[in-house]
């Protein structure tokens, strides 16, 4: 079944429970390195919970996550390393401003930091000094989403990144991806509406009705 | 490190900009105080006597005045996530934040006990251990709290949970603070309860931030 250098993620028979619901089971899927997933399903049907189990913040009821062959229940410290993890909310402080905001965020994840870089690939340089408050809900979107880029790191968890982004913004997202990609880089992204990511694999989860393991 | 460092200036900017916080914490620790003189009469030998034990306790309901925010703020605007996924292991994290509400609302209240300590009629004499007796014990407040404070930052109205979980073990920091305090005003030996108040920081130092990270992991889930 797996390639002989798992280069990527890979997700075999996966399993999810929240309380007494199981949220799916049995799912297995994966990505190699340029990769992308993309998840789908209505309302509830644990695309979220998915993302949050391949960020190794619930760990799964069944099955296992790998990346580049490592299990990563074996060292989390390791795997929460190689990821972002991009949720409903944005994880900034009205009081800051955008680029004192990008630059703690950017500093909490270490590595190798570039700020400027990522104000400027989302059109937001000209917001830096403004706080945080006075942004709209697309801007802080956007500056949430620079994050992608401030500090790089392989594999990218998405959970309805285009939500309150306008259709430059969403187009500049599938850039993003798309040079992210061609960088070796995977994306995991959970999503309704419009964007376009091109040889993407579909994962479809199908709801509370329990799928055949 | 440097991710620790991050934290730290992070949350003391976020202060800073914020506001009030340490003011908050002085003014609330002060009026509890003198409040007392009212409760038991301005007699200056019944002050005197309840003069070590009132600081502390007011010490102690200053401090948990600012606790029930240290995570649930960044739980709710989903910073709890990005913290988690920093290569700083967690309690390293729980740490830095503790040090930075401690340079927040701790050190402000050990440099505003004397004031207190002159309200209430403490002995000049008490001054210099009633500083060191504050400055050991109040990092075991912070650290302490914080236990409390990420057990119920997933808790929708968690804030009125904290003092409740945290009073109770702030108990040991309060007899040794107290002790060492009324020590010096009597003119006793100090040394004694200035060591015990030293070690149960040092023990709130290994045991908090690993138990504040458990609990944060529950939080994230």
């Amino acid at each position: 079944m797996s390639n002989p250098a798992p280069t990527g993620l890979a997700v075999d028979d996966l399993s999810c429970r929240r309380g007494d619901h199981e949220v799916f089971a049995g799912l297995s899927c994966g990505a190699e390195a340029g990769g992308a997933l993309v998840l789908r399903g209505p309302n509830g049907a644990g695309k979220s919970s998915l993302l949050r189990v391949l960020a190794g913040f619930i760990p799964p009821s069944a099955g296992t996550v790998r990346w580049k062959g490592e299990d990563i229940g074996d060292d989390p410290g390791a795997h929460r390393a190689v990821l972002h993890y991009v949720g409903h909310l944005d994880p900034l402080k009205p009081v800051l401003s955008a680029a004192e905001n990008l630059t703690a965020l950017a500093r909490l994840m270490g590595g190798q930091i570039l700020v400027v870089e990522a104000l400027e690939r989302f059109g937001i340089a000209h917001l830096r000094d403004l706080p945080v408050r006075f942004l709209s809900a697309g801007q802080r979107r956007r500056l949430n989403l620079a994050r992608l880029v401030a500090t790089p790191r392989p594999l990218w968890l998405l959970d309805e990144p285009t939500v309150a982004l306008d259709a430059r913004a969403t187009a500049e997202l599938e850039q993003l991806i798309a040079d992210h990609r061609a960088a070796g880089g995977v994306v995991v992204a959970a999503t309704h509406i419009g964007i376009e990511i091109p040889g993407a694999a579909v994962v479809e989860l199908a709801g509370r009705r329990r799928r055949a393991a | 490190m440097s991710a620790f460092w991050g934290v730290v200036r992070r949350d003391l900017l976020i202060a800073r900009r914020q506001g009030g916080s340490s003011l908050l914490a002085v003014g609330f620790f002060v009026v509890v105080a003198a409040l007392f003189p009212f409760a038991v009469g301005a007699d200056p030998a019944t002050l005197r006597g309840v003069a070590p034990g009132v600081i502390w306790v007011s010490a102690l309901l200053a401090t948990l005045l600012s606790l029930d925010r240290l995570f649930q703020a960044d739980f709710e605007d989903g910073s709890l996530d990005v913290l988690a996924l920093s290569p700083l292991p967690l309690f390293m994290t729980v740490l830095a934040k503790v040090l930075a509400h401690w340079l927040v609302v701790g050190l402000p209240l050990v440099i505003a006990a004397p004031l207190v300590g002159v309200l209430l009629n403490l002995p000049l004499a008490a001054f210099p251990v009633l500083l060191g007796a504050a400055l050991l014990g109040t990092p075991a407040l912070s650290l302490i709290g914080a236990i409390g404070a990420a057990l119920t930052a997933g808790v929708r109205r968690g804030g009125v949970l904290v003092p409740l979980l945290v009073l109770p073990l702030y108990i040991p920091t309060l007899i040794f603070g107290v002790a060492a305090t009324a020590a010096a005003a009597d003119g006793l030996p100090v040394a004694e309860p200035l060591m015990l108040l030293a070690s149960l920081t040092l023990m709130a130092l290994v045991v908090a931030p690993v138990a504040s990270a458990g609990a944060l992991r529950l939080a994230l889930g």
